[in-house]
């Protein structure tokens, strides 16, 4: 018996990963959530069909998408999490005992349960203290907020589906608001490699440059993700993600992470030429 | 309405026994099932222009209907409460034609609100009725014109017992509803026919917490567009007669200039949208109105917007309101309704319905989803934050009383001239000019220009309203007539 598990990258490209069983597979008020066991990857989750993470690479994600800000900003102490349900986020967070407060906004409830039942991985720090979780909207949770944040990220889903409002306007436009005056947003920002990603790359892009005065990009290899070279958004009211990046600082926390380290962060801002061209027709 | 009989839809299951016939196409039309424009089938998609076929046996005839589409418009008629539904494929506006060309001929009277849609003053035109207009109640804050006041219809019918009919907008592009059972008994009190431009309230139909519609409230006949909330094709519409109308008269005035080859995309897509609405309307305008009503409640937190709902209601003018519809006030922001509405759509990519000097309206129906709500409000406090300023200099209003100098149709084949704007007041106009959306005509053939007006014009053109109508495309230039009035 052969089963797997295959997502189209692309119409004409499509990635397969065998599976041994299937451990969930359900249905929320928004999308299709699934958990599958598989030999080469551990355990995966995928929602409408689309890869969210496994467990032998959601590291790369999740620490890239944390400490690269963490590493700059100076002094945070309020953080906002829009998406990550699965708790990747979360877990990288409670490592810094100077943050006081974490609000999750994830607007499926049932992706978070099924989590913590079935990816333990990742969403093993919902206990924390410091954190509140809301099941709501993030755009209208955000709307709400007024200089209220050190730092926000956005770790959504792709632009298609309910993570859609998490690329527009309106919402870069609000996270601006809810930041402090040297509040930094992080931003999942999609592949800049097939077309289709590239457009919805490109678009935010543009939307942020908009918004914030900084907004630099910056990369990482994540394999499970289509073309595997995956970007991030870096907007701030402020700082600068390499001029204002303290190494010493952050290395003396003596935090162990499996792909970030201080020097990958100032690689990460160097950015492919085509990157760098397709973001530059948008600025 | 028999639930089990609306399940029915003649002409789609017509269309797709046709399909199964493999019937090999010597007639109209030329694309022979798209075989011979591929670049159409890409664009629209087989099963599309499979159906594009032309009026023949198995299909019935929309000019003359003795079976598929005789049943459909039978279904249709029960399912709105009329006598009699006619398909209509030339748009709401053909339905409107169709009320008003059988009811009023040459130099009889009509009894009307002047905030009427450009396609009742065109029907003027073509009829040569003469309109006798009642002006409608205004609100000053809003600066939006409200329905007409009893007292005010009363007078009219009054002061004109020659009146063939009095044609109503229910409800209004803002969701006003004037008290439309009322008028309808006074109209036929009278001898005259009750006509109402329902263009913005198919859903009237099938909703319990709705303004009565106008088949239930004993009008004669009404156009309804089916394409905007009742979710067929564009350009598809319907118009509903009731018990005291002659089917086939009216028939025969609509074959007057409806066309010949009316399309089965449009025809089936009102017999799909009928069978919809028929079955499952009253949950979905339930679903409607309460993400209107959510986003109300959204908008009006947001501070600066006035997003208006039932509170109008004053028992008269605005006797009753459409809370499905969303319109928004946005003159306390500073802005006008045209600039959020030109906004939303560059810098947040939100295409709204329509916006004029101090309101904008969404357009919400079956298709939007919570999170597109969500959207919305957040583009609109996020325009509030970065262009909202203090509320001066603003020109609210959008009612101009008119001065009607002759009839819409002698006025528009007159002998004219044409003169720049400004040099226009104090004569005669023979053109239409409007602002699209929502179309409703600021001049009207036969009506006196003003500097009252200009002003107006100048000031829409200025914050960038899109006018329309006149022969000079760039709308610097109005006909008038050559002889002073």
């Amino acid at each position: 018996m052969e089963l797997w598990f295959s997502e189209m990258h692309t119409k004409n490209v499509k990635m397969s990963i065998r599976v041994d069983k299937q451990l969930y597979s359900g249905k929320s008020e928004f999308q299709r959530i699934d958990v599958f066991e598989s030999p080469e990857f551990g355990r995966f989750l995928t929602l409408d069909g689309y890869m969210m993470l496994t467990e032998k690479d959601e590291f790369i994600y999740h620490e890239m998408i944390t400490h690269v800000p963490m590493a700059v900003h100076p002094d945070v102490s309020k953080v906002l999490v829009i998406g990550a349900g699965d708790g990747g986020v979360i877990r990288e967070l409670v490592r810094y005992p100077e943050i006081e407060s974490i609000d999750m906004v994830e607007i499926d409830e049932l992706v978070v349960e099924v989590c913590k039942k079935y990816l333990p991985q990742t969403a093993c720090r919902f206990d924390d203290p410091r954190l509140s979780v809301y099941y709501e909207d993030g755009l209208k949770f955000i709307r709400r907020r007024q200089e209220e944040y050190d730092l926000i990220i956005v770790d959504s889903t792709d632009p298609f589906g309910p993570g859609e409002g998490l690329f527009t306007k309106e919402f870069y436009g609000n996270c601006y608001k809810a930041l402090k005056e040297d509040g930094i947003m992080i931003n999942q920002h999609e592949s800049p490699f097939y077309q289709g990603d590239a457009e919805a790359c490109q678009r935010a892009h543009k939307r942020i440059v908009e918004t914030f005065p900084v907004s630099k990009v910056y990369q990482a290899h994540i394999p499970t993700y289509p073309s595997g070279h995956w970007l991030f958004g870096f907007a701030s009211k402020k700082y600068h993600p390499l001029k204002d990046l303290d190494e010493t600082r952050w290395n003396m926390r003596g935090l162990t992470c499996g792909y970030y380290t201080t020097m990958l962060h100032k690689g990460a801002f160097y950015i492919p030429g085509y990157v760098e061209e397709m973001l530059k027709d948008v600025e | 309405m028999d639930q089990e009989r609306q399940k029915k839809a003649p002409i789609y299951d017509a269309l797709k026994r046709f399909d199964k016939m493999r019937v090999v196409p010597f007639d109209v039309p030329g694309h022979k099932r798209g075989k011979g424009n591929p670049e159409l089938v890409k664009l629209l998609g087989e099963d599309c222009v499979k159906l594009d076929v032309n009026s023949m046996e198995p299909l019935d005839n929309l000019c003359h209907p003795i079976s598929v589409i005789k049943e459909a418009e039978e279904l249709t008629a029960e399912a709105f409460g009329a006598a009699h539904a006619f398909l209509m494929v030339g748009g709401t506006t053909s339905a409107v034609q169709g009320m008003i060309l059988s009811s009023v001929k040459q130099g009889e009277k009509i009894i009307m609100p002047r905030n009427m849609h450009r396609s009742v003053m065109g029907a003027l035109v073509l009829s040569g009725a003469v309109p006798v207009y009642i002006n409608p109640d205004c609100d000053e804050r809003l600066g939006i014109p409200l329905g007409m006041r009893m007292r005010d219809v009363e007078q009219a019918v009054l002061d004109n017992p020659d009146a063939k009919a009095i044609l109503v907008n229910n409800p209004t592009y803002y969701g006003i509803c004037s008290n439309l059972k009322e008028i309808v008994r006074l109209a036929h009190a009278h001898g005259m026919r009750c006509l109402v431009d329902e263009a913005h309230g198919t859903h009237f139909y099938f909703g319990k917490t709705l303004p009565v519609s106008a088949m239930e409230a004993g009008a004669d006949m009404a156009a309804v567009s089916m394409h905007k909330s009742g979710g067929s094709l564009t350009q598809s519409s319907l118009l509903l007669t009731g018990p005291q109308i002659s089917p086939g008269y009216v028939r025969q005035i609509i074959n007057l200039t409806q066309t010949t080859s009316g399309s089965y995309l449009l025809l089936s897509s009102l017999d799909i949208s009928r069978r919809n609405l028929a079955l499952r309307g009253e949950e979905t305008f339930e679903k409607v109105i309460k993400m209107a009503e959510y986003a109300r409640q959204e908008i009006n937190e947001i501070g600066g917007y006035y997003a208006f709902s039932h509170e109008l209601i004053n028992q008269d003018s605005v006797y009753d309101f459409d809370m499905a519809k969303l319109s928004v006030n946005t003159l306390q922001m500073g802005l006008a309704g045209i600039e959020v509405y030109d906004l939303l759509r560059d810098e947040y990519d939100i295409q709204v319905e329509f916006g004029d000097l101090g309101n904008m309206l969404a357009y919400l129906s079956v298709g939007d989803r919570p999170r597109d709500i969500e959207c919305l409000v957040g583009a609109l406090a996020e325009i509030k934050r970065r262009f909202g300023k203090a509320e001066t200099g603003l020109m609210k209003q959008s009612y101009i009383k008119p001065q009607v100098c002759c009839s819409p149709q002698k006025a528009f084949y007159a002998e004219k001239e044409s003169l720049p704007l400004e040099q226009a007041s104090g004569r005669v106009c023979s053109e239409f000019l409007m602002c699209y959306p929502p179309g409703i005509p600021i001049l009207a053939p036969g009506e006196r220009i003003t500097d009252e007006i200009l002003e107006y014009i100048v000031y829409a053109k200025e914050k960038g309203c899109s006018m329309t109508g006149t022969e000079d495309i760039e709308i610097k230039q109005l006909n008038v007539l050559k002889e002073e009035i």
